[in-house]
């Protein structure tokens, strides 16, 4: 069974929908407290980055419960200026929060499996994967 | 990472039971090897948090809530843990590539000490970093003339190196021209006008020796003045010559001025790294280095560079902080 909700981020408190949204099915796949507290957190960065870089745009979350795979796909959707620089964005240090460890690099970290795709003044899409 | 959790409980279950700082002890010898294993803070408050559960079953839900808040935020920390670690990697990366690119430096800025019965060459340069910024070129392609050109480069590290392998192969492109001093140093300042940035400077003191007459001539580009010890005085002489430094502007005229080297004379060549003194003005510290040098005297050339790099060394305290470079030519 595979089920995907989406949350429009357009306010910072559309960032907490999307963290408990994100948590209610991490919970219900039967994540551990760490990876729940995790990819809480990657929903959090990618949100927030909507809200900050793009002023709106949406987060869809996919509950993916079958018989040979169980976890979850988070794509992170907007509409905003795009990313100019998609290598340096993935390395650490480069975030303006400057060694706070947290940004995409932690993102990356947090999640099995990260793509992103960017075009200028198009916009950004962010798909993120954990497996439980 | 079960194994771990159970070991984890038992060194906290013994906590719990009896204070004491041998168990506290333990605890920590025990958190070294969970960071070995790069297990993250998030994980071992989880891992405290499950263990405080399974040996005390009636402990209060506001406690369990709380860790759970405290794994929460402490993914934070986790995550810049683990940033610099992967920074550190990165870190250690580039000293590896730093130590073959100071490799790669020496081996191309190698250059030949000429081998002639006309006179005693000795020669040191010592590097403050990895990068040499101090760069000393001999040429000697006949039997009429050792030239030699002692180089700085204002700016340290990478930049300077590779400015550095620039000033080797325009004197390089000059070999066979044995060139007067004036010559070579607007050739020099021509190329790297033309091709530094504008920030890199060069300074270089050029000599040449005409072994026939036993005259040396010079010239410099805004370089450390030589000394020039007359055995004959039993004293030393400036050798200095107005220049620019190399880069600056284009088209710039040097002029070159000559001496006569006498048995016993002796010409030191040397940069900013030996004359600059911490505390002392130039003046005092082209004393002290005139006083080394008559203590000297009687040494060869290459012992009398070394003795003097010992002895400055050891009144620096050990703390010279630039390239040290001295060539000396001896009659
Ligand atoms: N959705 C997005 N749209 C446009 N630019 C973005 C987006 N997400 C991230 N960026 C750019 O990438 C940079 C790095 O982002 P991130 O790694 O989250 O670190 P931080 O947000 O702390 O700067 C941001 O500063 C921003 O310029
Ligand atoms: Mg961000």
């Amino acid at each position: 069974m595979s089920k995907k909700t989406v949350v429009d981020i357009v306010t910072e408190w559309d960032i907490v929908a999307a963290r408990q949204l994100g948590r209610n099915i991490t919970k219900e796949l039967g994540f551990d407290t760490v990876n729940q507290a995790r990819i809480t957190t990657a929903i959090s960065e990618l949100a927030r980055n909507i809200y900050l870089y793009a002023r709106a745009g949406e987060i869809e979350i996919e509950k993916v419960d079958t018989e040979d795979k169980k976890g979850m796909i988070i794509i992170a959707r907007d509409k905003g200026p795009g990313i100019e620089d998609v290598h340096k964005v993935m390395e650490d240090g480069y975030s303006t929060s400057g060694g706070l460890g947290a940004g995409l690099p932690g993102v990356k970290r947090l999640m099995d499996h990260i793509e992103l795709k960017t075009s200028i003044d198009k916009g950004t899409v962010i798909r993120v994967e954990k497996w439980l | 990472m079960k194994e771990l959790q159970a070991q984890y409980k038992r060194i906290l279950a013994d906590y719990v039971e009896s204070q004491t700082e041998r168990n506290l002890y333990i605890g920590q010898n025990f958190i070294r090897q969970l960071i070995q294993k790069s297990v993250t803070p998030e994980e071992i408050i989880n891992i405290h948090k499950s263990s405080m559960e399974e040996i005390y079953p009636e402990i209060p839900p506001a406690v369990s809530h709380g860790y759970d808040f405290l794994i929460e935020v402490m993914v934070h920390f986790g995550l810049t843990l683990r940033e610099h670690q992967s920074l550190l990697e990165h870190q250690e990366e580039l000293r590896i590539e730093m130590n073959v690119a100071a490799k790669i430096q020496n081996m191309l800025l190698q250059t030949e000490m000429p081998k002639t019965n006309a006179l005693d060459i000795g020669h040191i340069s010592i590097p403050i970093r990895k990068m040499n910024g101090d760069y000393v070129h001999f040429l000697h392609n006949d039997e009429d003339y050792v030239s030699v050109g002692v180089i700085d480069v204002v700016g340290k590290g990478v930049p300077a190196a590779l400015c550095m392998s620039m000033v080797k192969y325009g004197l390089d492109t000059l070999e066979y021209t044995n060139g007067e001093p004036s010559y070579v140093l607007e050739v020099l300042n021509r190329i790297i006008e033309r091709s530094v940035d504008d920030s890199m400077f060069v300074s270089m003191f050029f000599g040449r020796f005409d072994c026939a007459r036993n005259i040396f001539t010079y010239g410099s580009a805004g370089h450390e003045p030589a000394l020039h010890y007359k055995a004959s005085e039993g004293k030393f002489h400036m050798l200095e010559s107005k220049g620019l430094l190399l880069g600056v502007m284009p088209d710039v005229r040097y002029s070159q001025h000559e001496v006569e080297l006498e048995e016993g004379d002796f010409i030191v060549m040397m940069t900013d790294g030996v004359t600059e003194f911490r505390n002392q003005s130039e003046l005092d510290s082209r004393k002290v280095i005139e006083a080394l040098l008559l203590q000297l005297k009687d040494l060869s050339a290459q012992e009398m560079c070394e003795q003097m790099y010992q002895e400055l060394k050891k009144l620096q305290e050990l703390a010279l902080d630039d390239d040290f470079t001295v060539v000396i030519f001896k009659k």
